[in-house]
């Protein structure tokens, strides 16, 4: 009988006692500008792949603020003298999730997985001759030319970071996506508990080991940790909802809140705004179709120069001067590469003048099919400005309303614009990748290789190319002049500005948000 | 009855059968493409139509039919094309808060409106009517989202009262299961409040004036065994059918109503399916959704034979 009572007592008890070891658990609750219903950061470019991606796996390099590659997994590394082998060694006891250790075998399938499928990783690949396992904690890079962004693109912080994960999934074909995520990061994927479209949770990886010294966290490099023992990327789809529980104290952090709200965030007792850095910014792009007339002739395109007032534009999208620039340069204001080349013609505002060079072009009033997004918060807005610019000229707009779904579908079509092609669509792109020119892959102009509008010249191709291979840093702001001017001439996009949106989270909660990353990341953040 | 039951379950085939149809080849005839949306923003075209490939999204349309058939056919509803998560356990995942959500919405309804239209009815035209009518419009004239965001200021951010969002499995306590279902549900509940207390008060007002109350109320019974006894059973069959109906009207509204309050419930599945073109969680909610209309139906045409023994089956 005793026997049974302690059975029982110890039945209530074992729940209550889970339940006060879940209460001290310090959990941190974010919500990020999109859910996580992807796993694999490789097989997709969604942002918020690569968020949950870096929150789970590691990588060899990560780029810091100021975008300079500093080692993370990787302990020591050398370049010969002729800069065509590189050596790397891990960290020791490096360790994935599931507490098997890490060794070249996964780093070589990682990245080989990488370079097929990533734009920066295929260019990389293109100049390896051979990746080579030295023994289980060392292998041998070996390069076809002296290519300089070896490191730059092994610590990338934009779209498919180069990860590294087991063997067993990095072997999956890149167009198919892996079933588990286990990497050697900081946190591991509680996929149990993942509900797609609601909530992704993730729980400290015990077998992570973190750079010693501790060193200040900047961007991807230094030290980072898991500041938590929990970490939910809950989604909350309204933004107006988003606010009023950050406000309310029902979630911690919040990545990127309507920019209409942040006026009542200021004023909200326990939360605070933060900028998250110059690079770390969107830009906008309005984007052509090279292919078909009348923007197959680049006096056409220029014409539209003088259409765009990016004051126009940013005080529809951001609104608060604050939180905008206005920047004629296609790569990014405020990084060491930015300059004027070629930016004259964008500064003189004259929407007569774009209709006369337009006409002098060749054009005679047929349609221009723009395809018009209604649901994205930046993007409507940016193309309602564009369409009435547009139509104030005597422009013949057939602006095409549709979801930013089938925007993205469309866009990829490149039949004339009277049978389902397309004119001009506007999109965004982030700053940090921008302010490179060989990680701004809407800066390339690779013909059919290239994305959406096709711009088609070998002079930028050849440029772009040659700061790969560049040797100082005067000699890359040189060729980054000489780029932009080109581009500029071939118009591969008109800009718009640039806008910052500020992170809000809980300054009576949360402590340690590393800034400055162009990917939100969620490590080394304590909770008080 | 037990025939008629089996003859309308076996009719439920067919309509099922229709839905699937219709369904496959309306979403697939939409414009999108699940393929440009998972390669993302930097992806080039050529990227975009390796994944086609891989997903078997390049195949002829009737061939992609064909195989979602014959899974469909073997209780498989197919893999999500962005989690790799079979869409059986997605829809599972989803169930408890819509349900939960749509049954405490249908109890505060009912609760609430039935006793508000008969009294309605029975003080007609003096100024509880009014008022109830008053209600009545203004709960259909206001969109769910409004009143929703309207009770959050108030009753989560200002007063702290209740939780702006999200939802707490029944597993996780009785009362933070009812704290994060009483917002939304008074919310979805409004319009549906209005709807049955004006049927109930129409229907009331018709059966009231019938002679067999007047003899009712001339034999000296109390008038709340009048109105409940008498009156509202036989009033009954109109408000029964009323419910039924906006069984549909609450899943409509249930899409909006979690999606503001955040409850991760099937109505927001369907949402970021549909804007996703998760082609094959589409076509399984629709059919889940067109399988529980179908129920309710049948327990709507089952229950008039309780509630009326003139009607037989």
């Amino acid at each position: 009988m005793f026997k049974r009572i302690l059975a029982g007592a110890l039945a209530l008890a074992v729940p209550f006692a889970a339940g006060q070891a879940l209460a001290q658990e310090k959990v941190l609750k974010a919500v990020m500008h999109a859910d996580v219903r992807v796993i694999d950061p490789i097989w997709t470019t969604q942002t918020i792949a690569n968020i949950h991606g870096m929150l789970v796996y590691d990588t060899l390099f990560g780029n810091d603020a100021q975008m300079r590659p500093q080692p993370q997994m990787v302990g020591k590394y050398e370049i010969s003298p002729d800069k065509l082998t590189y050596t790397f060694t891990l960290r020791d006891n490096l360790k994935f999730g599931d507490g098997s250790p890490v060794t070249t075998k996964d780093v070589i399938a990682s990245l080989k997985r990488w370079g097929a499928k990533d734009g920066v990783g295929q260019r990389l690949m293109s100049y390896v001759d051979k990746m080579e396992a030295v023994d289980d904690k060392t292998f041998r890079m070996v390069l076809t030319k002296p290519y300089g962004m070896v490191l730059e693109s092994l610590g990338k912080t934009n779209s498919s970071v180069a990860v590294i994960m087991r063997e067993q999934e990095a072997k999956t074909d890149p167009q198919t996506q892996v079933k588990e995520a286990v990497g050697s990061g900081p946190f591991n994927f509680a996929k149990d508990q993942w509900v797609p479209g609601s909530k992704a949770v993730y729980v400290k990886n015990p077998h992570y080991v973190p750079r010693p010294g501790n060193e200040s966290a900047s961007s991807f490099a230094g030290t980072k940790y898991a500041g938590v023992d929990r970490i939910e990327l809950v989604w909350i789809s309204d933004s107006q909802t988003a606010m009023s529980a950050l406000i309310n104290g029902e979630i911690d952090f919040v990545e990127a809140p309507q920019i209409d709200f942040l006026p009542m965030l200021e004023k909200a007792r326990g939360v605070k705004l933060m900028k998250t850095g110059n690079l770390d910014s969107t830009v906008g792009m309005i984007r052509l179709n090279h292919l078909h007339p009348p923007f197959n002739n680049p006096k056409a395109r220029q014409a539209l120069y003088h259409l765009i007032n990016q004051e126009d534009f940013l005080r529809a999208i951001v609104g608060n001067p604050e939180y905008y620039k206005v920047c004629h340069g296609l790569l990014t204001c405020g990084s060491p590469l930015a300059n004027d080349g070629g930016s004259a013609m964008l500064k003189d505002y004259n929407p007569k003048k774009a209709l006369q060079l337009l006409k002098e072009a060749g054009y005679n009033g047929e349609p221009i099919v723009v395809l018009q997004a209604t649901d994205h918060n930046t993007i409507t807005p940016a193309t309602q400005v564009l369409v009435q610019a547009m139509r104030e000229a005597g422009i013949n707009v057939d602006a095409q309303a549709m979801d930013w779904g089938t925007v993205v579908t469309r866009r990829a079509k490149k039949d004339p614009p009277a049978q389902g092609g397309w004119n001009i669509f506007v999109t965004t792109t982030g700053g940090v990748g921008s302010s490179n020119p060989v990680l701004h892959t809407w800066l390339g102009a690779a013909c059919d290789k290239g994305l959406f509008g096709w711009p088609c010249d070998a002079k930028i191709e050849e440029l772009r190319n040659a700061y790969a291979f560049a040797q100082t840093d005067e000699e890359k702001k040189k060729i980054a002049t000489e780029l932009q001017t080109r581009a500029l001439e071939q118009v591969v996009y008109i800009p718009f500005g640039q806008w910052t949106v500020p992170l809000a989270y809980r300054a009576d909660r949360l402590e340690g948000i590393v800034p400055n990353t162009g990917l939100a990341v969620l490590w080394n953040i304590k909770k008080k | 009855m037990t025939a008629y039951i089996v003859r309308r379950l076996f009719a439920t085939l067919p309509v099922m059968a229709v839905v699937a149809i219709f369904v496959f080849f309306l979403i697939r005839f939409a414009p999108g493409d699940p393929a440009a949306i998972i390669a993302g923003e930097d992806a080039t075209a050529e990227a975009i139509a390796q994944v086609r490939m891989k997903l078997g999204l390049d195949r002829p349309v009737l061939e992609q039919f064909a195989i979602w058939s014959l899974q469909l056919l073997q209780g498989d509803l197919g893999i999500s094309i962005f989690s790799n998560l079979p869409v059986t356990r997605l829809i599972a995942q989803r169930l408890e808060p819509t349900l939960a959500l749509t049954l405490s919405t249908l109890f505060v309804a009912v609760a609430l409106a039935v006793p508000i239209g008969v009294v309605a009815a029975w003080k007609a035209r003096k100024l509880v009517d009014r008022l109830v009518m008053g209600f009545a419009v203004l709960g259909f004239a206001m969109p769910v989202f409004v009143l929703a965001y309207i009770l959050i200021y108030f009753f989560a951010v200002q007063w702290r009262l209740l939780p702006v969002q999200g939802y707490a499995p029944i597993g996780e306590g009785f009362w933070p299961f009812v704290e994060s279902l009483i917002l939304p549900s008074v919310a979805l509940g409004v319009t549906y409040m209005a709807l049955i207390a004006r049927i109930t008060r129409a229907s009331m007002l018709e059966v009231l004036a019938q002679d067999y109350i007047r003899t009712a109320n001339s034999k000296g019974l109390a008038t709340d065994r009048v109105l409940l006894l008498h009156a509202l059973k036989n009033a009954a069959v109109p408000i029964v059918t009323v419910i039924g109906i906006g069984i549909a009207l609450l899943i409509s509204g249930v899409v909006i109503t979690e999606t503001v309050f955040n409850i991760p419930g099937l109505g927001r599945l369907t949402v970021d399916a549909v804007l996703k073109r998760d082609y094959p969680v589409v076509q399984g909610l629709i059919l889940v959704f067109a399988g529980a209309k179908v129920l309710v139906n049948l327990v709507i045409d089952i229950s008039y034979a309780f509630l009326d023994p003139r009607i037989r089956y």
